[in-house]
Parts: structure tokens; sequence; C-alpha cells
């Protein structure tokens, strides 16, 4: 069997370049696969599906992390709507303001430096 | 757990290797070693009569294989599974199956850390993980601190009822000469000490400390010519439900539902039936989720229950009675002295914090970010 021509790393991270946040789906069990993998959890099979989600999300569960040094900042388990869980960081509001249940927003933070992008939300209240 | 024998091993000896601040220099082995030695000096036996070697440790990463170099030990039955915090309560199901199965006869489980000494960064490198590093969660802490902001949310849970859990631990410490602190604490002093990742406050969270120790396991029928009255296994689980907390699958119940009733299956027992238990309080929701899993209480009462010091030395039932690694000790992976202290109570060896007439005890390990949970019931002759 040839070896396989990208990672499953690798395409989430082409997505993130475009400033898409990308997911997996499993068209056997019919559910979204989240963190990316080369095999279905649910079932596994190989056969797992490149989604590119529409980017809405709810705030799952919410921390703020005092540094030592440095301004407290926030993280967050995001329920993306299409049916997975992520960590992330909720900006443009206070950390300690962040709220279980608020509705929120896909954004891309690009890449810097050696860093390859990663996605941030912010708040989009009055989204359904 | 399915195929053991309820009572078919026996923990006989245990001792804690220097704990708290350590010589400089002082080696994880070093530590493991010292804790061998003395839980063999516990129960009568000799390093040759040792023919399994059950170990882990973030600072060793062949660790059964170095403790074998170590001490000379180049025939023993080998078992170095490393779970987290929970690895030694695994131990034990495992040593229990080496035993039973005749792989060896005698097992020493073993843990050692110098991570205070050496600093938690180089003691215990995480790796990098793609999906949650990118956001700089200040692991462990902010993974169980997002688990206390989903149960808060769902159960009304509050801040003073986390509290709760690290008063009543304190309270324990100070009837253990040997807890790493030593002053009294407040629900006030918990909520108003330095936020770590909120709702944490830095007394929310476990000591960093060093420290190792041995438990010594054999048959239970050899168990019985030792020098003191064998501490019987009764039950045995586990249940590793994730490994990052982005991959939890439900925030507020742990794997701890699975490994309990696994346990409590096997020794034929439920929540009722227990004397002491030793829950592995890397943070104050630990305790609430592990009382509410393992059926001491219902889901979502677990800060309630654990109001007005009923989990401490005057409350009604007696939780982490050495004072736990929110106040007695914590060094890395802790689960080798929940244990220990399980041992003690069982023995009556325990002094000022003994719990009178204590015939079991309930260990519950956790290991990674509430991701392998194990638990143990122990038992005395009068329990098997």
């Amino acid at each position: 069997m040839a070896n396989a021509p990208t990672s499953p790393l690798t395409t989430y991270l082409e997505h993130l370049g475009k400033a898409e946040l990308a997911y997996q789906f499993s068209p056997e069990a019919n559910a979204a696969v989240f963190y990316p993998r080369v095999i279905c959890p649910f079932t596994g099979s190989d056969r797992l599906e490149w989604r590119v989600s529409k980017g809405m999300g709810t705030v799952h569960a919410t921390t703020v992390v005092s540094p030592q040094q440095g301004a407290p900042y926030n993280v967050a388990l995001i329920d993306i709507d299409e049916g997975f869980r992520m960590m992330s960081r909720v900006e443009d509001i206070a950390p300690l303001d962040v709220r279980i249940g608020m509705r929120v927003k896909f954004r891309v933070h690009q890449a810097e430096g050696d860093e390859p992008p990663y996605p941030v939300f912010t708040p989009a209240e009055g989204t359904p | 757990m399915n195929g053991l024998t309820r009572g078919s091993a026996a923990i006989v000896g245990a001792a804690e290797s220097d704990i708290g601040a350590v010589a400089v220099n002082m080696s994880p082995l070093d530590l493991m070693a010292q804790g061998i030695h003395r839980a063999l000096a516990d129960c009568g036996l000799k390093l040759k009569d040792v023919d399994g070697v059950f170990c882990a440790a973030t600072q060793a990463r062949t660790s059964a294989m170095s403790m074998c170099e170590y001490l000379r030990l180049a025939s023993a039955y080998t078992d170095s599974t490393i779970v987290g915090g929970s690895s030694f309560e695994v131990h034990v199901a495992h040593a229990q199956t080496a035993l039973a199965a005749g792989l060896c006869s005698v097992a020493v489980i073993a843990y050692g850390s110098t991570q205070r000494t050496v600093g938690r960064r180089q003691a215990s490198t995480r790796e990098y993980n793609p999906y949650e590093t990118p956001f700089r969660p200040f692991l462990p802490a902010t993974a169980y601190a997002l688990a206390a902001s989903r149960h808060m949310h769902e159960f009304g849970t509050t801040r003073e009822q986390l509290a709760e859990v690290a008063v009543a631990a304190r309270e324990w410490a100070l009837l253990n000469p040997v807890a790493w602190e030593k002053k009294p604490l407040t629900i006030a002093d918990v909520l108003s000490a330095r936020p770590i990742s909120y709702p944490f406050t830095v007394r929310d969270c476990c000591l960093i400390t060093d420290g190792g120790g041995a438990i010594v396991m054999t048959s239970a029928e050899r168990a019985r010519s030792m020098a003191k009255p064998p501490v019987y296994v009764l039950g045995c689980g586990q249940a590793i439900t994730h490994a990052s907390i982005s991959s939890m699958p439900n925030l507020t119940l742990t794997g701890a539902r699975e490994s309990g009733a696994a346990a409590y299956r096997m020794a034929r027992m439920r929540e009722t039936d227990i004397d002491v238990l030793e829950l592995y309080d890397a943070f104050t929701i630990n305790t609430i989720l592990f009382l509410e899993d393992l059926g001491f209480c219902p889901k979502g009462e677990g800060g309630r229950f654990v109001s007005g010091g009923r989990i401490g030395p005057k409350g009604s039932l007696p939780v982490n009675t050495n004072g736990g690694g929110l106040s007695y000790c914590h060094p890395g992976m802790y689960g080798l002295f929940l244990l220990i202290e399980a041992v003690r109570q069982l023995r009556g060896e325990c002094g000022a914090r003994q719990v009178a007439q204590a015939e079991t005890a309930l260990v519950h390990g956790n290991g990674g970010v509430l991701s392998a949970q194990a638990t143990v019931i122990l038992g005395t002759q009068a329990a098997l």
C-alpha cells in the first residue's frame, strides 16, 4: 500500500492558512471527527471526508489563565455547530467575561514566525 | 476487574521514601530504591525475595529497566505501565494478575520524583499538542479548571464549595506529622490566594513536592506469614476516557463511574461498605467529581456534599486522611501515596488521624487530565 500523501494535521493547517476551519466527517458513523485522524474512532474505518465548518459555535467551558508574568488570558472549549468540540480562545472580550453558552464565531490567528496558524473565536451574540 | 479474584493478593509492606524537599542530587531512582528498602523492612522481606518490579516515573523513561539495574534484579518480571498519577492503582491490578499467574511471587510497586528540586518543567515535559498547545493552557490546572467551570455552570457548585475540599485536606494534614503544610487554612484564604486558572487559586491546586515510596504485594497465602496484618486487594477497576481535556466526552462525568463500578463488582461491595476514602485530589474539583462518580452522593451534589466540613477530620466521611495531594505531598504522580495511606489506615497505624474501626478502604487514582481513572478497594482480614 502506498504511503499517505499528506497528514491529517497538514491538511488541517492548509485549510487554516486559507482562513477555513476544517474538520473530518465519518460517513459510516454519520458524525464529525475532531481532532483530525487517519482512522475514524467510531467505526475503525479509514474513510474520513474533509469538510469546512461555517465557523459558528457555543462556549462549552471556560477558564482564565493567570500567568506569573503577563496578562491573564482566556482558554475555552468550543462546541462547533457541525458537532465537534475544540480548545480555543475567545478574543475581543475581557477573559473573565467569557460565559458558558455564549455564541462565538471563528477567526483565524495567522501564522507568526515558526508558529502555525490556529483558530480563535470572537463573541457573536445575537447570532442564532 | 474481570478475571481477577477478590482477595487473591495482599499488600504486605508500604513506605514513603524521603518526601517534601529531598537532598540535592537525590535521583528519582534513589527515592524508589529507598521506598522499596523501607517497604521491605515494613513486612520483613529482603531484596532477594523480590521478583516483580512495577514502577512509573516522569523523570525515568524506562523506569523498570533502570530500577532492575539499580537493584540488580536481572530476572524480575517488570511492568512500567504509565497512565499518569493513577499508574500505581493500575499496577496493583497488574501485580495481582502477575501473582495469580505465577509470573512473580513478591512484587514491589515503586515511585520517585524530585520535581520540587529540579523544577516541574524539567521533571515532567509536556508533549506538543497542535490542537491545544497554541492556546497556552496551563496544564494540568487549566484542564481541571475547565471541568470545574462546567460543574459550576450545570450544578451551581460554588468556589466556596471547592475551597471546602482544600480546607478539609488541610485539617487532615495538620494531624499528619510528615505533611508538607503545617498551618491552618480557611475558605477565605483559599479564595484570596494567587489566581492560577479560574476558578482555581493556588490553594485549589496540589502541592509541588519531591517524594517517592513503594508497596510490596504477594499472594494472600504468603501474606499471612508477614510481619504485619495483610491488606487484601478486594476490587480493581479502570477506565480511560481521553488523554487531552478537549477530547473528554463529558466534563462533569469521569471514568471513575466505570472504574468504581468494576471495583465494587469485584469486591462485591458498594459505597456504604467503605470506611475510609483516599481520592486523588490533584485539584479541589477532583474530590467532588469522584465522590459523585463513586456513588457517595448524586451527580451534581458534590459541592453541597463536602460543605460544612463533612469530609474533614470532624466530619462524617473520612476522605484523604493524610492531607492529600493538596496539603500532604504531591510529587508529580501521587497515586502511590493513596495506597500507602490506605494500608496504614487499615492497619491502625495513623495516630491522631486514625479512622476508628477502618476495615475497608477505597483508593481512587486519577491520571492525566481526568483521563485515566483506576479504583482499588482494600480490606483487612475482617473484610475478606
